[in-house]
């Protein structure tokens, strides 16, 4: 702890500070600090000139008041003099009070940057370093925009101290961070590089930071950094405890700096120099050597800072998931620390294994730990370890502990903590589902589930079993059979009821011919439940009923009699009213035929991704499920859940490799043509409880499907990349596919739909876009069942659009499971006007062969529209203020479509202008307004569309303020219609 | 490093260092959330927990918690070494900037201060005495 100022000088502001800390009252406190701005301010106010010193203190004070959280709103000035004094402690208390109180729009900030610029220029390195920590510490983009570019000069400057380099570096990583595109590459990054082999250790760490950021945009600039980060560490690494001195700690040396390379390699894929790599393996192994020495000291920090660098080695190895000899050996390490009596190495030993468990060399190895990994589970103190061991069991399991596993997750869940209970419940669901040899045990651990922790089975766990259920034919009496004597219980869950009621609904005729299970017993048991229930599972127990009509005639004149109780027909809730009078209709006026036809058995659902695998990853983030592989390691796989068809008549969809469930052979959707709303009903339980079964698609709907671009043939060809394996740099990205942009026009009036899919991989967009921001959902979905590796979407900017878009993306894990999918988030600052949209260029390999794609991101500038309503004459005068030729752009072109005027309309809505009516005299034509937000300028546009039904042609004319605008707008919204 | 946070037993806040622009909103909202969490886990438990999309680590020496949120890829273990580190030092800018290790030897920070030492002579007591009032009042 520092000591308390002595003697130097600023009595008054250590008198002030006593006072304060003297204060009885917070009343108290207030009338001093009142007291003590007043003379502050009559001080600065007063007509003699204060000297250095007193600037200081009374700024001191200042600061000091508002650290005890009052408002100051003066000084600013004083503070900002301060900067150009040249004693310390006078510059320091400046950069200090600006810091913490000068905000970005302040006009002060052209006097700020002043001063800042004359320290960075003065060459005293103290001077220059506070310059450079302020703009740390602010960091704020109009920094960025006035010091970025000086930075990386002083950085790579011959003559800059090495104190400077290393606050010019994290400086600019730091402004780096907060706004990419203000830091200019260029020729200063090749020297940049060079600092990895700098004299002053301090230097290289904060470069390793700064190479590690920048490398991740423009790997390939920084590509030489592999070798020189390889050679350093080899140093490092082979060095005794007390070769590197003060980076030395606690006798290992520089370990900051060794986790530092650690991480900046695992940027890159393997050195393909093999000399370099030859070396790297060596130090890899010296690591893991030097774990199994005695350790130099008791001490936790030595401790710590070993192992720090011993689990940045092993995320290494993992990374690059090549060497087999390396993978066993880190799994071994790990197993040995899974019994350590660190909570926080047992907690990092768990988390990493889960990430061991995923590669081919060393799953094997990881699952000999299974024992312990219960036995933690069980036995953890700690939630958090537990949790960790609850995801390594999941990633570990496959089919031959999936018995073992499944069971013992389901025993923790009796005891488990309220907050990892539903995560557990999705795991144990995928993990039944996934690894089920036959279904009877895969339909007892569901229900297990249920009784267990019914609370927490969400809406897709139920959803999935009666998906399952109804597809496979084999279980079908079982799960009757086994829900029947589930709902026995007193108390049963309400999603028990659920499952029960559907089941039944659907197969409890399979079960009718046992006396203690005939029709009437059925519905009595579901029937004593019906008003514990919610609405929701009142309307699926309605839907039941009429089903039991038409399985179970005998129950007929029990069931009207229900429907037509009061208590149903003039039911509250309009939903299960309309249901009580449909089917009370439907059972007296439809034929047996008619009622057999329309309450025929669920048909099979059509595959789709496991919902509850896309829930579990969306509670964990990306990357969750993929320890989790497909049947590839697997060789029984093909056994029940490969082989076995439901409905062997079908014609099968060629699928590249057997699907695990077999379910995607079922017929593909075949979903029935919905005779009546009745069989609505049921459909639409998979619709969550709001369902509307008597209403079509919405108008929007309908828009959307009519949109939806049509499935591609089978590009595969396009994917087969003849370029040679190695992984390509970004800039060498392929072309656009020949049909980019069309299915980039596909989203011109939309904003969510399949952007593009082949038989490998489809890929989904959500986005919204509000003035001149947008967030974009990127869904990549695995067709396949076996898993894509090194799975990397990156977006480029062509041409100048890095300086008119910026898109920030998250990087998504590189492995996708087969049938997973991933979602990539996109967030986007429209900064001006641009004509072309961004590229994302999709690599992966998909059994051992890469594959690349690169497709037009659906972001075009009338995304940024803002719509306006105007009257009239508001309109035309301005229609008549962009009269100038340049801001016209027209085009007359023949309709591709029918002329709808109601899709004509939604169209226009969807591209993002108002449509105002009564403006133009002729009520077939559309008018439309807005105003197309950019970060740097606005761009207003009025839109005029007059089709012509007979010549089926449309003249489309549009006015903005900026010519490129117009005729952007009007080419892009020309080929809508 | 994403953010810092010296907290007492009590839940008084005692420093907080941000390394990302927050709404101050948003930075309540961490602060509360963070320190209840913190405050609620027993002495034996690990270091490290996970929390949205982050990962905190937080050391207890006496009366006073250091915690910190690191990014997913980074290293649990050599974050507990920055406080450790940290706590010895107690002069943020010239180890830490920008939410990376400036500078890991406890020597040249030293020499780094009394550089500025040598500027003036009655020196680096001010800068010691700032950031200790830092400490003490929270803003």
């Amino acid at each position: 702890m520092p000591a308390v100022s002595k003697g130097d000088g600023m009595r008054g502001l250590a008198v002030f500070i006593s006072d304060i800390r003297n204060c009885k009252s917070k009343e108290a406190e207030i009338k001093r600090i009142n007291k003590e701005l007043a003379n502050i301010r009559s001080k600065f106010k007063g007509d003699k000139a204060l000297d250095g010193y007193s600037k200081k203190k009374y700024v001191c004070k200042l600061l000091f008041i508002f650290l005890l959280g009052h408002d100051i709103d003066f000084g600013h000035m004083e503070a900002v003099n301060l900067l150009s004094s040249n004693k310390y402690t006078e510059k320091q208390i400046g950069y200090l009070f600006i810091s913490v109180l000068v905000n970005s729009n302040s006009e002060l900030i052209r006097l700020i940057n002043n001063a800042i610029k004359n320290d960075l220029a003065s060459r005293n390195p103290t001077f220059m370093c506070l310059a450079l920590h302020c703009i740390a510490n602010v960091g704020s983009r109009e920094m960025g925009e006035a010091f970025a570019a000086d930075i990386p000069r002083i950085l790579v400057a011959g003559d800059s101290m090495d104190s400077v380099k290393q606050s010019a570096a994290l400086c600019l990583l730091r402004l780096y961070k907060a706004s990419p595109d203000l830091v200019p590459m260029g020729e200063w990054t090749a020297r940049v590089v060079h600092l990895l082999n700098d004299q002053h250790m301090g230097v290289v760490t904060a470069a390793v930071s700064l190479i590690t950021c920048l490398c991740k945009k423009n790997p390939d600039d920084f590509k030489t950094c592999i070798s020189l980060a390889v050679s350093r560490l080899s140093r490092i690494v082979s060095s005794a405890s007390t070769d590197l001195q003060d980076y030395t700690y606690y006798f290992v040396p520089a370990p900051w700096l060794s986790v530092k390379l650690l991480r900046l390699l695992q940027c890159y894929p393997p050195p393909e120099d093999a000399a370099v790599k030859g070396r790297l393996v060596e130090c890899l192994e010296t690591v893991l050597n030097k774990a199994q020495e005695p350790p130099k000291s008791k001490k936790v920090q030595h401790s710590n800072a070993k192992n720090a660098i011993l689990f940045e080695t092993i995320s290494l190895i993992i990374h690059y998931d090549s060497e087999p000899n390396l993978l066993v050996r880190a799994c071994n390490q790990l197993g040995q620390f899974l019994q350590h009596r660190e909570t926080n190495l047992r907690y990092l030993a768990l988390e990493s294994m889960c990430t061991l468990a995923s590669s081919e060399f060393s799953h094997e190895a990881v699952k000999t730990h299974i024992d312990t990994v219960i036995n933690a589970l069980k036995t953890e103190r700690d939630v958090s370890v537990r949790q960790r061991a609850a995801d390594l069991l999941y990633a570990m399991c496959d089919r031959s502990n999936a018995k073992q596993i499944v069971s013992e997750m389901l025993r923790y869940l009796e005891t488990a903590d309220y907050a990892i209970r539903e995560e557990i419940v999705l795991k144990v669901a995928i993990l039944a589902e996934k690894y089920a040899v036959d279904y009877s045990w895969y339909v007892d651990t569901i229900l297990n589930l249920i009784r267990i922790a019914g609370d927490y089975v969400s809406e897709e766990v139920w959803y999935r079993v009666l998906q399952i259920v109804t597809n496979r034919d084999d279980v079908q009496g079982y799960a009757a059979k086994t829900v029947f004597e589930a709902l026995q219980a007193p108390a049963c869950h309400e999603n028990m009821v659920k499952v029960g009621g559907y089941i039944l609904g659907e197969f409890g005729n399979l079960i009718a011919g046992d006396p203690r299970s005939s029709p009437p017993v059925q519905f009595s048991l579901l029937h004593s439940k019906f008003h514990l229930c919610s609405v929701a599972t009142r309307a699926l127990l309605l839907s039941t009923y009429i089903k039991f009509i038409n399985l179970f005639p005998e129950t007929k004149a029990t069931i009207q009699g229900v429907l037509r109780a009061g208590s149903q027909l003039r039911n509250a809730d309009v939903e299960l009213q309309q249901r009580a009078v449909e089917y009370l209709t439907l059972s007296s006026v439809a034929s047996t035929d008619v009622l057999a036809t329309v309450l025929e058995e669920m048909p099979p659902f059509p595959e789709r991704e496991s919902s509850i695998l896309a829930k579990l990853k969306r509670k964990k983030g990306p990357g969750a499920g993929s320890a989790l592989d497909d049947g590839r390691r697997d060789p029984s796989s093909n056994d029940i859940n490969g082989g076995v068809e439901p409905t062997p008549s079908t014609v099968s969809t060629p699928s590249p490799s057997a699907d695990l469930l077999g379910l995607r052979a079922a017929p593909p959707p075949a979903a029935p043509p919905a005779p009546a709303s009745a069989g609505n009903l049921l459909v639409d339980v998979f619709d969550g409880p709001a369902a509307q079964p008597s209403l079509g698609p919405t108008p929007e709907e309908a828009f959307l499907s009519e949109l939806e671009p049509p499935a591609p043939e089978s590009p595969m060809a396009l994917l087969a990349d003849p370029a040679p394996a190695a992984d390509p740099g970004p800039e060498d990205i392929g072309p656009p596919i020949p049909e980019a942009d069309e299915l980039l026009n596909k989203f011109v009036c939309k904003n969510n739909g399949v952007l593009f899919e082949n038989q490998l991989l489809q890929i989904g967009v959500k986005s919204e876009f509000r003035q001149n921001l947008g967030r974009m959902y990127l869904f990549y979905g695995n067709k396949t069942s076996v898993q894509f590796q090194n799975f990397s979407p990156t977006v480029v900017h062509p041409g100048d659009l890095q300086t008119q878009l910026a898109v920030q993306t998250k990087r998504v894990a590189a492995q996708v499971d087969g049938g997973a999918q991933v979602q990539q988030v996109l967030n986007i600052e429209c900064l001006r006007d641009f004509l072309t949209p961004p590229l994302l260029s999709v690599r992966f390999r998909y059994g051992g062969a890469p594959q690349s794609l690169t497709l037009k991101l659906p972001v075009t500038i009338n995304k940024f529209f803002q719509p306006t309503e105007m009257a009239a004459q508001d309109f035309f005068q301005r229609w008549k203020q962009l009269s100038l030729p340049q801001q016209e752009a027209q085009k007359i072109f023949k309709a591709n479509h029918p002329m709808d005027a109601e899709v004509t309309k939604a169209k226009l809505l969807g591209f993002g202008s108002a449509l105002l009516d009564n403006v133009d005299p002729n009520p077939e034509n559309f008018v439309g307004a807005g105003i197309i937000q950019t970060k740097a300028l606005q761009v207003g546009c009025l839109l005029r569309l007059e089709p012509n039904a007979q010549a089926q042609m449309y003249r489309l004319t549009l006015r903005t303020s900026k010519e490129p605008v117009s005729r952007h707008l009007c080419e892009l919204l020309a080929q809508q219609f | 490093m994403q953010f810092m946070l010296l907290f007492s037993r009590q839940g008084k806040l005692r420093l907080q260092k941000w390394y990302v622009p927050l709404s101050n909103k948003e930075k309540k909202k961490i602060t509360r959330e963070l320190v209840q969490t913190v405050l609620a886990r027993k002495p034996k438990m690990c270091s490290f927990l996970e929390w949205r999309d982050l990962k905190i680590v937080y050391k207890r020496y006496a009366s006073l918690y250091f915690c910190c949120a690191i990014e997913d890829q980074d290293n649990e273990l050599i974050t507990l070494e920055i406080i450790h580190r940290y706590k010895a030092y107690f002069i943020l800018d010239e180890f830490l900037l920008g939410g990376e290790v400036q500078e890991t030897s406890k020597k040249n920070v030293l020499k780094a201060i009394e550089q500025a030492d040598l500027l003036q002579e009655k020196t680096q007591n001010m800068y010691h005495s700032k950031s200790f009032i830092g400490c003490k009042k929270a803003y």
